[in-house]
């Protein structure tokens, strides 16, 4: 019944994918939830020299005059400089594109990286901003109303999630 | 029933009136929040865009220093446009009403009040004539209430004693004229601490206080002892009416908070003060810049616990 690709295998291929790229000065930053949980995944895959970043962009949503702020943000930490270096974003799904416009005006606010590129387990389609992603685990169609999303289980297992609007 | 005046219809904080009444959630939230502001106020550019394009207006009915520059502060690094009126200077001077100033100041377009004023309740006043889209947040209302300094004071214990249900918190000095104490008290229970101790002479202890769930010391060493938080209460001189005490000298040396006192407590006691301090008279400066003290910590704490509360209420509609 659960036809979505093994988050795991896409995990290891998407790490390939990325690994001719690393130099040493790529540094990672994973986006709160999902995408933290798959850049520890990378992070320790992909030997970066840096320790891995993490960024909850809560504080730069476009939808906060309407939905108001985002229950339990976490606190951003990004433990390096980021200026200059080459930029690795990490998060789970690409969809509309709105999580990562937000995670580039907040990494700005970090200061001035050479190169931001992003990697995504999973790109859904539907954007509504004119953001791609240049590594990707897999494209998936899914039906608008539906959500899809990274799940993370107690023994660190990760998999791909579809829940439909009720 | 009626509707609690700081949440709105889904229980989500409209104003900040009072941390009596206010639901442990919230309470949590708002500690939460604070920490995520935490790392903002860490950054080389301590801004976010949140509040871009609204305005707050501090109206601040009775001096203050630290509290009207930290919520200038938190609502400047919440990207709003920040307005300061002292109107103990200005048009009541000239005997307008506080709601006619509060509505001409709606008519500039305000979207955020932070009110401080001399009489308790005057925030609910304000609070129940604003329209649906602005926001009321109490910074200090007669002897009644100071909610944000109370969250600070809370994030302050959270952040160095973690669990509130093993701790024992004494509050010392000037408990009758104190809206600290009142807001930090409500706090605490609310979060489950189990002891918590006020202590100070009978002249400055508010009749019934017990009833707040609190234990009544008068002897300074006695009611430290074993206490993981100390929260020292500024001797409030100019709140006092006629002789509540014989003389400062006289305070000092019953209440004044030393290291000598201060070893009855845990060895890693932590001493709080909502500040300004009276040196010498409730505190010596050898505790005040001491190793237990967290008091300028509390200063950086409270910008980001304001910056919570505001960014919190801005995006709820009634």
């Amino acid at each position: 019944m659960n036809a979505l690709p093994d988050a795991e295998k896409l995990c290891l291929q998407l790490a390939d994918s990325i690994r001719p790229q690393i130099t040493s000065n790529t540094v990672m930053i994973g986006l709160y939830t999902g995408g933290v949980w798959l850049a520890q995944r990378l992070h320790a895959l992909l030997d970066i020299a840096e320790p891995l970043g993490t960024l909850d962009i809560a504080f730069y949503r476009d939808d906060y005059h309407q939905q108001g702020l985002a229950r339990d943000p976490k606190r951003s930490s990004i433990p390096f400089s980021i200026e200059g270096r080459d930029l690795l974003l990490v998060d789970d799904v690409l969809y509309t594109g709105r999580t990562v416009r937000a995670a580039m005006n907040e990494l700005f606010d970090y200061g001035r990286p050479a190169r931001i590129s992003l990697a995504v387990l999973a790109d859904r389609g539907g954007r509504q901003l004119p953001i791609c992603a240049q590594y990707c685990g897999v494209r998936l169609e899914v039906p608008a109303g539906a959500r899809l999303r990274l799940r993370r289980a107690e023994d660190g297992r990760l998999s791909l999630q579809l829940e439909h609007a009720t | 029933m009626q509707r609690n005046p700081q949440l709105n219809r889904n229980g989500e904080l409209q104003h900040l009136l009072s941390i009596d009444g206010l639901p442990r959630e919230v309470i949590e939230r708002v500690l939460a929040t604070a920490d995520s502001f935490i790392g903002v106020t860490e950054r080389e550019v301590k801004k976010v865009p949140l509040l871009r394009g609204k305005s707050v207006f501090n109206l601040f009915f009775e001096p203050s220093t630290r509290t009207r520059t930290t919520f200038e502060i938190a609502a400047k690094r919440l990207s709003a446009d920040v307005i300061n009126l002292n109107i103990a200077v200005s048009s009541q001077s000239k005997g307008e009403s506080l709601l006619d100033t509060v509505a001409n100041l709606s008519a500039m377009q305000a979207d955020i009040f932070v009110v401080r004023h001399g009489s308790a309740g005057a925030p609910y006043l304000i609070a129940r004539h604003v329209k649906p889209h602005e926001h009321v947040i109490n910074a200090g209302d007669g002897r009644h209430a100071h909610p944000t300094q109370g969250l600070l004071d809370l994030y302050t214990l959270r952040h160095y004693k973690k669990d509130f249900t093993q701790l024992t918190v004494a509050i010392v000095g000037d408990v009758l004229h104190s809206r600290v104490a009142r807001s930090l008290i409500h706090g605490l229970t609310t979060l489950g601490t189990p002891e918590v101790r006020v202590i100070g002479p009978q002249t400055l202890m508010p009749a019934g206080v017990e009833a707040l769930g609190v234990h009544v010391y008068r002897d300074m060493r006695e009611g430290l002892r074993d206490c993981d938080a100390v929260v020292m209460l500024r001797l409030q001189n100019e709140r006092m009416r006629g002789a509540l005490l014989p003389s400062a000298q006289e305070f000092f040396k019953h209440y004044g908070l030393t290291a000598d006192k201060l070893a009855a407590a845990k060895p890693d006691v932590i001493v709080m003060h909502p500040g300004p301090m009276n040196r010498g008279v409730e505190i010596d400066s050898s505790v005040a810049d001491g190793p237990h003290s967290v008091i300028l910590p509390q200063v950086t704490f409270g910008i980001a616990v304001r910056m919570a509360v505001m960014s919190m209420v801005a995006g709820v509609s009634a």
